[in-house]
């Protein structure tokens, strides 16, 4: 049998040392009724290459953006992943550890995870950074969580140009929390700042993204002093990429900051697993959830890192936990680690340069094609909307024909953009690839 | 050893990007960075000899016996890594059209299926990230299926044991149900009779680990399964010991109603140094109306597609349709077995057993049965009679080469050394780490001091837990005053 090393004559050897004489002895607890007492229905096992096999003739059924000229965007991006990165995630110190319980025994990836909280802490502005989460949405749930038990008070806030899947996330977690969830409508692609501040009024929080999900800025310190005169906490969702031009959001006011980390060091991958990351500032850290990594000394006064304010958790503190996270995304946030020492500070003020560039070139390529730029009169980050002029999903099925699929049917989650697509360029895309996007688009839109 | 920081020259950088000359548009004022983030300035060959670096400071599975009891740390077979960045899934975005995305689709669709058959039960959510996850979104579900029939009102109060994971009474509190507890028997199961006074008509489920955190099967589980659904309640089957079980009794089979399975345990999805995970759920087919939106499905025309239109569903519990990196490896694990999953519980018990056997002499054996896929020894004589605590057992361990077993859980055994050898070692590994412990008993009766000042052969001395939580530096100062302490 695959991976497993004992012989015949070890397992003889070993029965006789438990004192059975078969391995179905050793079962005698379970009840007659409650077995199986047939074998599995699964396929026969195969050998690796096989699998490998099998695994290929699945890959290469996928149109993936080596294959296809693609701007989707919405939430994952297509963002270089240096070769670094999976260099060092291939480690299998790293890989096939588990959460550092026993420091002495994981001060490699306890200090690098103290080095991805000083990261996170480093873009945002915030005090302190948790180990990860699951990914963009959950940490918005965690937000709510942690407002929710802040202020006590039994509202959050969502804006509704916010991420569609976050506020489906919050939505689905609100009832069990005793929240009631509200959504500030956008008007012209932005949060109005007034119909927040009315919406904060009692509220735990509010959640609000920048860029938002249509690609435009919110005008966020408005939003966050919106939130902050009502006492609700604010709190936003922002892109890691867009933070090297992008202001942190701690300086404009947040309590928290929170976001999807997969386009700062990730593959795509379907949608996972990826990292998701929440920091706050330092009154909120006994209400954080998930591990923190904090620095210490050991018995001979040298430096060293461990697992702290466990307290929080749920191993210790069960019921009265700040969260059931254990396990997390720790090695998708190592990527990250590695993807943002890679860039440094220049390298992410470039990288968000060279998105805004190419951004703001298929933005204009298109608009003098004729295409309408939906919300033209915001500035916007590395998305934007345009309007194709009948409904989006026959747009991208015949664009997608000539090899360009051009990016995210927005009717899917807004009223009155049905023949809106939502299109994504990152530093993959060069000048070309939108000549031949804005090309496509002609052909099969309007 | 410095941090990444520490090592930080103004003006160096690894990264490049394609040259091109287009004009970069002016951000608002109000919205433009201020001050640049601090993040590492450091060439290429540097960076990669800082993380090589901290990887040797790390203990994984591939380094060497890992028996992190409840975890399932077993071999992580390297072929799967290589599969899950194949470029169709690597590179593949969440949001592609169906056509798009067979490939993906069929695979999940495939996991799916097998995860019922394994779990004895109808069907299959991939979404939840975690074992964590999968506990609140089985929460949510029975939550909804009472409600759905009107007695959300009424079905308030989850039971839980005191053997459980601390994850599960957390998630009751998340899911905004009220926790009861029970009590484990001598023998190690839930006690029966005090059950029966705690299930009635305002229960809304049990949540169990079978075999539990003692890794023992709970004998009495036909009768729990008359008690809760004798009183109309479901049960919630926590799959974290799944190990142990696999292709000989389904949770399906035993009466639980709904089950997470963490791919990152039996599936072998490799830990990550915390993570990542999968936290798939099983359920029965009266909560399937209620599973995580999208689902994947195969239409009639034999593709596969991503069903939205589910109107009693809870909802979404995180993005896209889960962890499918994670989901590439486990398929692969599972395709390497097939029906003998069976033998592979049946070592990873037979292993544990045989631990167990050379090991309860030396130590306290709490309830004394055989063992499942997993074993709780107690330090409480150790400790009694030499001062020697189950902690320092663990940090000894660490001077004969094995990472230490879980300690101090569960709670209900003091001194707790939760052992979990898994299927995937050798019997020399075993023999080599029953030799440690036994020869650390001797240690802590003829030297005392040797096993409560280890460890002494690792990169760091014993770390000052206390101290981290006194003085809370929880990211690097860059020189500046550290943060202070109290909040």
């Amino acid at each position: 049998m695959r991976y497993i090393a004992l012989t015949a004559e070890d397992r003889e050897q070993m029965l006789a040392t438990v004192g059975v004489s078969t391995v179905e002895e050793l079962f005698r607890d379970i009840p007659a009724g409650v077995r199986l007492g047939r074998p599995l229905d699964l396929e026969p096992p195969l050998a690796e290459q096989e699998i490998v096999a099998h695994l290929d003739q699945l890959a290469s059924q996928n149109e993936h953006a080596g294959k296809e000229l693609s701007f989707l965007g919405a939430g994952i991006y297509d963002h270089y992943v240096p070769a670094v990165v999976n260099t060092v995630l291939s480690r299998g110190e790293f890989l096939t550890a588990y959460t550092p319980y026993q420091p002495e025994m994981s001060q490699g990836v306890l200090q690098a995870i103290f080095e991805y909280q000083t990261a996170i802490c480093e873009l945002t502005g915030m005090d302190v950074s948790n180990a990860s989460g699951y990914d963009g949405t959950t940490v918005a749930a965690d937000a709510c969580y942690l407002a929710r038990y802040v202020t006590g008070r039994s509202r959050v806030v969502v804006t509704e140009a916010t991420n569609p899947q976050v506020r489906q996330v919050v939505k689905t977690y609100a009832p069990g929390f005793g929240l009631e969830v509200v959504e500030v409508p956008h008007s012209g692609g932005t949060t109005d700042p007034e119909q927040v501040a009315e919406a904060a009024q009692g509220a735990a929080a509010v959640i609000f993204q920048q860029p938002n999900f249509f690609g435009c800025l919110e005008p966020a310190p408005e939003l966050a002093a919106a939130a902050a005169e009502a006492d609700a906490l604010p709190v936003a969702h922002v892109d890691p990429v867009s933070l090297g031009v992008l202001e942190a959001p701690a300086r404009y006011g947040c309590a928290i900051a929170i976001g999807e980390g997969q386009g700062a060091g990730n593959a795509m991958s379907f949608g996972g697993p990826h990292y998701g990351f929440i920091a706050s500032r330092l009154e909120h850290i006994r209400r954080m959830p998930g591990r923190i990594v904090g620095e210490t000394t050991d018995l001979a006064g040298e430096r060293g890192y461990v697992l702290t304010l466990s307290t929080r958790e749920q191993h210790i503190r069960r019921e009265k936990a700040t969260s059931n996270i254990t396990t997390n995304q720790t090695l998708l946030a190592l990527g990250g680690l590695v993807y943002l020492s890679w860039l440094g500070p220049q390298g992410l003020r470039e990288l968000g340069e060279t998105c805004m560039a190419l951004s703001s070139y298929a933005r204009s390529e298109l608009e003098a094609a004729g295409f309408e730029i939906v919300f033209s009169n915001k500035a916007t980050f590395k998305e934007f909307a345009v309007r194709v002029g009948r409904p989006a999903g026959d747009v991208i099925r015949d664009a997608r024909k000539h090899g360009v699929h051009p990016g995210y049917r927005l009717g899917r989650d807004y009223a009155g953009l049905d023949d809106c697509l939502l299109v994504a360029v990152t530093e993959k895309r060069r000048k070309a690839d939108i000549d031949r996007l804005v090309e496509v688009l002609s052909e099969v839109g309007r | 050893m410095k941090l990444i920081y520490e090592k930080s020259v103004p003006g160096r950088a690894a990264y490049s990007f394609p040259h091109n000359d287009l004009p970069v548009p002016d951000v608002p004022e109000e919205l433009r960075r201020t001050e640049p983030p601090r993040l590492p300035e450091i060439a290429e060959p540097d960076l990669v000899r800082h993380f090589t670096q901290l990887s040797t400071r790390n203990f994984g599975i591939d380094t060497g016996f890992y028996p992190l009891g409840s975890c399932t740390m077993k071999y992580n077979p390297r072929v799967n890594e290589r599969l899950a960045l194949l470029q169709g899934f690597r590179d593949l975005h969440p949001l592609q059209e169906a056509e798009g995305a067979q490939g993906a689709l069929e695979l999940m669709w495939r996991l799916q299926e097998i995860l019922a058959e394994v779990a004895g039960l109808d069907a299959v959510s991939l979404q939840p990230a975690a074992g964590s996850q999968g506990e609140i979104t089985g929460l949510m579900l029975i939550r909804a299926y009472f409600a759905d029939r009107g007695e959300a009102g009424q079905r308030r109060k989850v039971i839980v044991p005191d053997t459980a994971h601390g994850t599960n009474p957390a998630s009751v509190a998340m899911a905004g149900f009220e926790l009861v507890g029970v009590k484990t028997d001598a023998r190690g199961n839930i006690d029966l009779d005090e059950l029966r006074t705690k299930v009635d008509g305002e229960t809304a489920a049990l949540m169990l680990t079978n075999p539990s955190t003692l890794g023992l099967f709970d004998e009495g589980i036909e009768e729990i399964e008359r008690i809760f659904h004798g009183a109309g309640a479901l049960m919630y089957y926590d799959g974290a010991n799944l190990n142990a079980v696999c292709g000989i009794a389904r949770p399906g089979d035993m009466g639980f109603d709904v089950v997470h399975i963490n791919l990152h345990k039996t599936f072998s999805q490799p830990h990550g140094g915390g993570g990542p995970g999968g936290g798939p759920i099983a359920v029965r087919d009266i909560l399937e109306p209620f599973i995580p939106s999208p689902q994947v499905v195969r239409l009639d025309d034999g593709s596969f597609g991503l069903d939205e239109n589910r109107p009693k569903t809870i909802g979404r519990v995180r993005g896209f349709t889960g962890p499918f990196g994670v989901f590439v490896r486990s398929y692969a694990y599972i395709r390497a077995y097939g029906p003998e999953l069976k033998g592979m519980s049946e070592v990873a018990v037979l292993n544990a057993n045989y631990l167990l056997a050379l090991l309860k002499d030396a130590y306290d054996l709490p309830y004394d049965r055989l063992c499942m896929h997993e074993f709780v020894l107690s330090a409480r004589h150790l400790k009694r009679e030499h001062g020697v605590a189950a902690l320092d057992v663990a940090k000894r361990l660490m001077d004969y080469g094995f990472h230490p077993p879980t300690i101090y859980f569960p709670l209900v055994v003091p001194e707790a050394l939760m052992i979990e050898p898994t299927e995937t070692e050798a019997k020399e590994t075993l023999d080599a780490f029953a030799d440690a412990m036994l020869a650390i008993a001797r240690e802590a009766a003829e030297r005392p001091e040797l096993v409560k000042e280890a460890p002494m052969t690792r990169v760091v001395r014993r770390l000052d837990e206390v101290k981290a939580v006194k003085q809370l530096v929880v990211k690097y100062g860059f020189g500046e005053q550290p943060v202070p302490a109290e909040t």
